[in-house]
């Protein structure tokens, strides 16, 4: 049975020029072990192939119970040329939410 | 205000430009000389300054924008129509776009050079704390800047009161964490945060801004006055900790090169969050320039459809608009806000009762971008069936680039200001 991030992490949109950030925690300690190995770069890379048109870099921040996700050329050449309605990406962090992970 | 009045703060930061801001309120100085800084600079300094001279705190603001010292004048003139006796210290020199060269690249993805962006209108160097220094060592009870680097206006005063090395760096970046926590303020008190259910904050509506007790070490507290909304929880601080950073590990700003993957959080108390441990590197010997250019304009229409195929009515609305334009409009962005308009896609497929369509369009002049949203308004009578509620905007757009200076290549100036001379401090 499939379960939707949503469920297991909350998650942070930012952005800085054309690159945006999303950045995922574990509600509880004890499922982060699992969005390490699940959520890994190249699957966000995968679920978020129509909008992120360069490299996704992960980071991994244990202490944080935290992912940071750099997806570059994500935001249709950044917030203050983008056409997009929302183009810092601020809503973006419920798109990642939207990933689903085998329990 | 609550802040102010009832925080008992030492230092008031007042965080107040975004990318862009600065190319804006450059556009407003050309036009007129003693413009150019935060048009809300008038607002806050009349509520805040009577509250700084009685509680004795001192504000640190890049509220200066384009025109730091013109921000200074207008604060030592309202000051005498409050009849307050202060000084104000404006740092300038962050302009530097006599310095730059069409050669020059940028550190955008693609690294293109200067000359293939419109023509600029802005060039601002981050300044950090060692710029800010000469200015709190003034005395002045407010500090304007332009362009600093977010974070540095909680470092600076940090480094000032407890007189830090400017290259003890594991104290600076400890501060910057700190600092990073505090400059988008109600972001870790619970803003940009909550979801009913899952993620409640209470008050939301009251949403308190945080202070920090920070200790010599730089490391600190966060809190915020009793009685105010919003929540600081380890959840908040964590999400705020890691926002637009992109290199956990390397998070670089005028002072440092900090390492947030240290840093360990506690919760001592309800609305209180212990911050300590984040690392610092050496800085680099550059400065980061934001450099603002003639982007064009922006052409957008919206118009809703509900009801039955409200779908497939705002898809063929779209497509008629795309095909209207199809001669002049090359760069054109269709979405069915319901649907797919943020995220690109609707990872539901659930069909939505209502959408609106909306069509925007990047365009080389205004008449064009005005022709965007009066086709989307046509559709109203020749368009799909039952299309309501048009909206139409034309903007210019400035866009911004960044790129790499050396630091000695600029020349900070710190102008001391006071109700009868004004001085050069630095």
């Amino acid at each position: 049975m499939k379960r939707k991030l949503h469920e297991l992490a909350h998650a942070r949109a930012g952005d800085k020029g054309d690159t945006l950030t999303l950045a995922l925690f574990s509600y509880h300690e004890a499922d982060y072990e699992l969005l390490r190995r699940q959520v890994t770069a190249e699957a966000v890379k995968r679920h978020l192939a129509h909008l992120v048109r360069g490299e996704v870099r992960r980071f991994e921040v244990p202490g944080l119970h935290a992912l940071q996700f750099v997806c570059e050329r994500a935001l249709d050449t950044g917030v203050t040329t983008s056409l997009a309605i929302d183009p810092h990406g601020k809503t973006l962090s419920y798109a990642l939410l939207e990933m689903t992970v085998e329990p | 205000m609550i802040l102010a009045s009832r925080g008992e703060l030492h230092y008031l930061a007042l965080e107040c430009l975004a990318e862009r801001t600065i190319a804006l309120a450059q556009l407003r100085k050309l036009a007129d000389p003693a413009a150019g800084y935060d048009p809300l600079l008038e607002a806050r300094m009349r509520a805040l300054l009577p509250l700084a001279v009685r509680h004795g705190f001192r504000i640190v603001t890049n509220m200066g924008a384009a025109n730091p010292l013109a921000a200074g004048r207008r604060v030592i003139e309202l000051s005498r129509e409050l009849g307050l006796k202060i000084k104000v210290a404006a740092l300038s020199g962050d302009d530097v776009l006599a310095q730059l060269e069409p050669g020059m690249r940028t550190i955008e993805a693609r690294g293109a050079p200067l000359s293939e962006y419109g023509t600029l209108v802005s060039a601002n160097a981050y300044f950090g704390a060692e710029e800010m220094l000469p200015a709190l060592a003034t005395g002045a009870q407010v500090v304007i800047t332009g362009r600093v680097a977010d974070p540095s206006l909680f470092v600076a005063p940090l480094a000032h009161e407890f007189g830090w090395r400017l290259d003890d760096w594991p104290r600076l970046g400890r501060a910057t964490a700190i600092g990073h926590l505090l400059e988008c303020a109600g972001q870790v008190t619970g803003g940009y945060f909550a979801e009913p259910g899952l993620k409640d904050v209470p008050n939301l509506a009251q949403l308190g801004f945080p202070w920090c007790d920070v200790d010599e070490e730089g490391n600190g507290t966060l809190g915020k006055v009793a009685g105010t909304g919003g929540a600081i929880t380890l959840r908040t601080v964590k999400e705020q900790l890691l926002y637009e950073v992109t290199d956990p590990g390397g998070y670089i700003t005028p002072d440092v090169v900090a390492d947030f993957t240290s840093v360990r959080l506690k919760e001592t108390a309800k609305d209180r969050v212990a911050v300590a441990g984040a690392g610092g590197r050496p800085r680099t010997a550059t400065y980061k320039v934001s450099v603002g250019y003639r982007a064009g304009f922006v052409g957008e229409g919206e118009i809703s459809y509900a009801g039955a195929k409200a779908v497939e009515r705002a898809r063929l609305a779209g497509e008629i608009v795309r095909e209207r334009l199809r001669d002049d409009v090359a760069d054109l962005r269709i979405d069915l806000i319901g649907m797919d308009s943020a995220h690109r896609t609707d990872f539901s497929h659930a069909a939505p009762y209502e959408v609106r369509l909306r069509v925007a369009a990047r365009t080389a002049t205004r008449e064009l971008a005005e022709r965007v949203g009066a086709e989307v308004e046509s559709l109203w009578i020749n368009g799909p069936a039952g299309g309501g509620g048009a909206r139409r905007f034309a903007q210019e757009r400035i866009g911004v680039v960044s790129l790499l200076l050396d630091r000695s290549r600029v020349r900070p100036r710190v102008t001391l200001l006071e109700e009868d001379r004004e001085t050069q401090a630095a």
